[in-house]
């Protein structure tokens, strides 16, 4: 089949891109003549701003190389202009003299600066004078960079929007001296509200850029043979320079279609197909076109109107249709994070405006809602909401109650920047899960959280990216997500509740766990994973009358240590409150020399950590102590940090390691659905962190205590809720106890204090626990008090192993070959 | 198999019910599990993601889970439950009061 012959008048960005979309739809389709004004291979003209600031050279600008054009068959007529379209006869005059004929032709002539008619610009032929530049193609940037290096080093900008800003930041990174002159109240006012407009200009004086705003230019002081003088504005001094670079805007370039009988308004008139209005067989896209009444002089615009050019010119896929672009501009001026969208104010009675400014730290953001959805924003200084705002703008996403989280990222909503995330981004940095992996398990068929993590092992370290494991499965699942049955279960081996749970032990009478799996789980099926929360339950339940079955426990507890990666144990005693003496240091040392200790460290809860011990060494090690267990292995109550406090630190108000050790003592070795970490500080400058543990205690003046609940600066972050201010250590205490006896009977296994308190609420637990509202204070304080009483050493064990092989190495016992002793000759 | 042995590992009574031991049989590190009915796994002692000891494991009637990072493993077939693994499995009996092992000679 003969190809058509498609001629293509401008070589620009969107020019070219739309003959690649062309190419990659129908590559043999047509014989392409392309006309292009500039002398050159098309180039990424918004990378001019780069260039003029040094970041970048000319060379790596180019998107479509001479050689581009040859290898696709293209005819290119650089540095020809073409003049005139004959429609009738489908023939493009150029002013090389040259007729072209097409079947189908593209105008994409893009956009001209508009300079305007300031007194002294232009020369008696109208050219701009030497010395005046534009800021639109290679050749002005050259010349500005050839001035500027000239020995020349002031210049105006004549225009404060976004390419003023960029080309006054390029010349200024020159070591050119630059003042730019904005003719209205605020640059950058397409984007910028005044207020943010002002945010910028105190951002851009720092950086040593001068910005004059409502500043009516009235001429330019020319000199012959000598050059730019100065720049007078309307009721100022003039302002001394040696050059002139007009930024004030672009127009579209629209003289061929207007003298070829085309219909042009501000632009040429395009459809949706982006056909021009006249002629079915000649199509415009660009910055020359006008679609809807909308002309655009960005470039996300460009890209997709020619793929839509391109699908319907080739034919394959006539119902492509442009429908308009929400755009959003960046400014590209080093060290300024500055992305706007949209509206720039609100506009109708009804539209919510969010502004929150910092002008000294140079932060700006605003964002407009409209029958919550966003309409506009702008965020400059703080660039970290843009990923989700853009994509709120683009698809017109409900946004969150909390207004403020349009505009900070308070940590509430990972699930809107989950699609913003790259494939291999890592979302479970414990076992090294990437986002691609679990939308990989999805596409597999899981549909649940849990399925989803069985599958990946996402969430199955420390945990605290589950919210973003389940943001990717909302992300990618859409509505096909299903809740995992066993979400409520306590463990998943037994498909009960917590609270449904305790009533059946209680009710069936059943002290171990192997009588709870032949009662209750389903076909009285043992579950591995469920042993552990088990044994803790009926524990915490039966206390003496559990019955220990050893094989319910974790190895931890099996062996009252904690295990490490070479399955080998740390052994941590305890010392109460972090006190300790030279007599215990000292017995600790002499272990440590003993029984080679690798590694002696001290801990964050204020103890001593002997790592790398064997499993058979562990009896021995704990009777040379002779110290009790400091539980730093299990599921239970852990430590007391405490400060100082009034004993000896000159600002202590309460006596914070006495209430420690006291607190310490009464709460050693209890199971818990999770660890329980506490503190007490001396005073409210808190050095033992009492805010942020499961349970933290600050002494206040006047001899009264608070009690914080619920904290935590782990894998999880949070401050402490103020849970009661009490009189008494007494009493501190007692309400410590209860919280803790109440946590161990209605916490979810696992569940640390930091999610049961916030799931739970605050005022219902003060309600419950404080005002004994319920009635059940005195039952929660009996029945910790029976737990108290049970406690017994675990590393008393030594002195009869519970099982044969309690302490004895499971460890790879690596078989060596046995290598002859060589001789003294060797 | 020809070239396989049987070895008498240890007395059934050493083992406690649903928890591990380590014994070396030739050469081969052995984890062996014994059940509530008193029949006995038998396991390559070393999981194969992170060289875990397996015998420090929880298990229950079907599955063992090594203690460092709880990957799964089959105690009828040593495959892995939740990952790529496999740990090598043998066969495994009590006659006696004893638990004989059959491992590659």
């Amino acid at each position: 089949m003969e190809r058509q012959r498609l001629v293509v008048i401008g070589n620009g960005m969107a020019g070219a891109r739309t003959v690649e979309e062309i190419l990659t739809r129908a590559p043999d389709l047509f014989d392409i003549t392309m006309f292009g004004e500039e002398p050159h291979g098309n180039y990424n003209r918004i990378a001019l701003s780069h260039v003029l600031a040094g970041e970048e050279d000319f060379d790596s600008i180019f998107l479509n190389s001479l050689a581009w054009y040859a290898a696709n068959g293209i005819t290119l007529h650089a540095g020809v202009r073409a003049k005139r379209i004959d429609r009738f006869a489908k023939v493009v005059y150029a002013d090389d003299g040259s007729e072209t004929r097409y079947d189908k032709l593209i105008i994409a002539t893009g956009s001209r600066s508009f300079i305007p008619d300031i007194p002294g610009i232009r020369d008696r032929y109208s050219e701009l004078r030497s010395g005046v530049f534009g800021f639109r193609t290679i050749e002005d940037t050259r010349a500005m960079l050839e001035h500027a290096r000239g020995g020349e080093r002031r210049a105006v900008v004549i225009g404060g929007g976004l390419l003023g800003l960029e080309a006054a930041h390029g010349l200024h990174k020159q070591g050119t001296e630059v003042t730019v002159l904005q003719r209205s109240a605020t640059i950058m006012n397409q984007q910028l509200d005044a207020a943010g407009g002002e945010v910028l200009a105190g951002i851009l004086q720092n950086m040593g850029i001068r910005v004059i705003t409502n500043a009516r230019t009235v001429a330019v002081d020319y000199v012959p043979r000598v050059g730019i003088q100065a720049v007078q504005v309307e009721g100022q001094d003039p302002i001394p320079c040696d050059m002139v670079v007009v930024t004030a805007g672009i127009r579209p370039e629209t003289s061929v279609a207007l003298i070829s009988g085309f219909t042009v308004a501000r632009a040429i008139v395009v459809d949706d197909l982006m056909r021009t209005v006249d002629d079915d067989d000649v199509y415009a896209v660009g910055e020359c076109v006008q679609h809807r009444g909308e002309v655009y002089g960005l470039v996300a615009p460009l890209w997709e109107q020619g793929a839509v050019l391109a699908a319907n010119i080739t034919g394959t896929d006539p119902s492509a249709r442009y429908s308009g672009t929400k755009t959003t501009t960046k400014l590209k001026v080093a060290g300024i994070d500055l992305a706007s969208m949209g509206v720039r104010t609100p506009e109708r009675e009804g539209d919510e405006q969010m502004v929150f400014s910092e002008p000294k730290r140079g932060v700006y953001k605003s964002v407009i809602v409209r029958e919550n959805k966003v309409i506009g924003a702008t965020m400059l200084g703080d660039a970290s909401r843009v990923p989700f705002l853009t994509r709120a703008f683009d698809q017109g996403l409900d946004l969150p109650e909390t207004r403020a989280e349009l505009l900070f990222d308070l940590g509430t909503t990972p699930e809107q920047s989950v699609a913003d995330l790259p494939d291999d981004a890592q979302i479970c940095n414990c076992n090294g899960v990437t986002k691609g992996t679990i939308v990989g398990a999805v596409h597999d068929g899981c549909t649940s959280l849990g399925a989803v993590m069985d599958a990946t092992r996402a969430g199955k370290g420390c945990g605290s990216c589950k919210e973003q494991v389940c943001a990717i499965l909302a992300w990618a699942a859409g509505d096909a997500v299903t809740v995992d049955a066993s979400a409520n279960w306590y463990v998943p081996g037994v498909p009960m509740g917590k609270p449904e749970l305790m009533a059946a032990i209680r009710e069936q009478n059943l002290r171990s766990v192997s009588s709870v799996f032949a009662a209750l789980a389903p076909d009285g099926q043992p579950d591995a994973r469920s042993k552990m929360g088990l044994a803790s339950l009926l524990k915490m339940m039966w206390g003496p009358d559990y019955v220990d079955e050893r094989d319910a426990r974790f190895i931890n507890d099996r062996v009252h240590a904690n295990i490490q990666k070479d399955g080998t144990f740390s052994v941590v005693p305890q010392l109460k409150g972090g006190v300790t003496s030279p007599e215990q240091l000292r017995r600790i040392a002499d272990v440590a020399e003993k029984y080679d200790v690798p590694m002696v460290k001290l801990t964050g809860g204020q103890r001593i950590d002997l790592l790398g011990i064997r499993k058979e060494d562990l009896p021995k090690v704990w009777a040379d102590l002779d110290m009790p267990s400091g539980y730093a292995y299990g599921k239970s109550f852990r430590t007391v940090k405490t400060c100082v406090g009034q004993e000896f630190c000159r600002f202590g108000t309460g006596d914070s390691t006495s209430l420690g050790i006291d607190m310490e003592t009464r709460f050693q070795g209890l199971e818990s659905p999770a660890k329980i970490k506490l503190a007490v500080s001396g005073c409210p400058r808190n050095c033992a962190e009492s805010l942020v543990k499961d349970v933290g205690v600050v002494a206040v003046e006047g001899g009264r205590w608070e009690l914080w609940i619920g904290g935590a600066a782990g894998a999880h972050i949070r401050k402490g809720d103020l849970f009661v201010t009490v009189d008494s250590r007494e009493e501190a205490i007692l309400l410590a106890g209860r919280f803790i006896q109440y946590y161990r009977e209605n916490a979810k296994w696992l569940e640390r204090t930091y999610t049961f308190v916030p799931r739970l609420g605050l005022e219902e637990l003060q309600a419950i626990l404080v005002a004994d509202r319920d009635g059940v204070c005195a039952g929660l304080d009996e029945r910790l008090q029976e737990s108290v009483d049970n406690y017994a050493d675990p590393w008393l064990d030594r002195d009869a192993p519970a099982t044969p092989g309690q302490f004895r190495t499971a460890l790879p016992l690596v078989a060596l070959p046995l290598v002859p002793v060589r001789g003294g000759d060797a | 198999m020809s070239d396989a042995i049987e070895i008498d590992v240890c007395a059934l009574g050493d083992l406690a019910i649903e928890e591990g031991r380590t014994y070396v049989v030739a050469d081969e590190q052995l984890a062996l599990f014994r059940m509530r009915d008193d029949t006995v796994h038998a396991l390559g002692a070393v999981c194969p993601h992170r060289g875990g000891p397996i015998a420090d494991g929880q298990c229950d009637e079907a599955v063992v889970w090594c203690p460092l990072h709880a990957f799964g493993y089959d105690l009828a077939t040593g495959a892995c439950v939740n990952g790529d693994f496999r740990l090598p499995r043998f066969d495994a009996r009590v006659e006696d009061g004893r638990v004989v092992v059959t491992v590659p000679e």
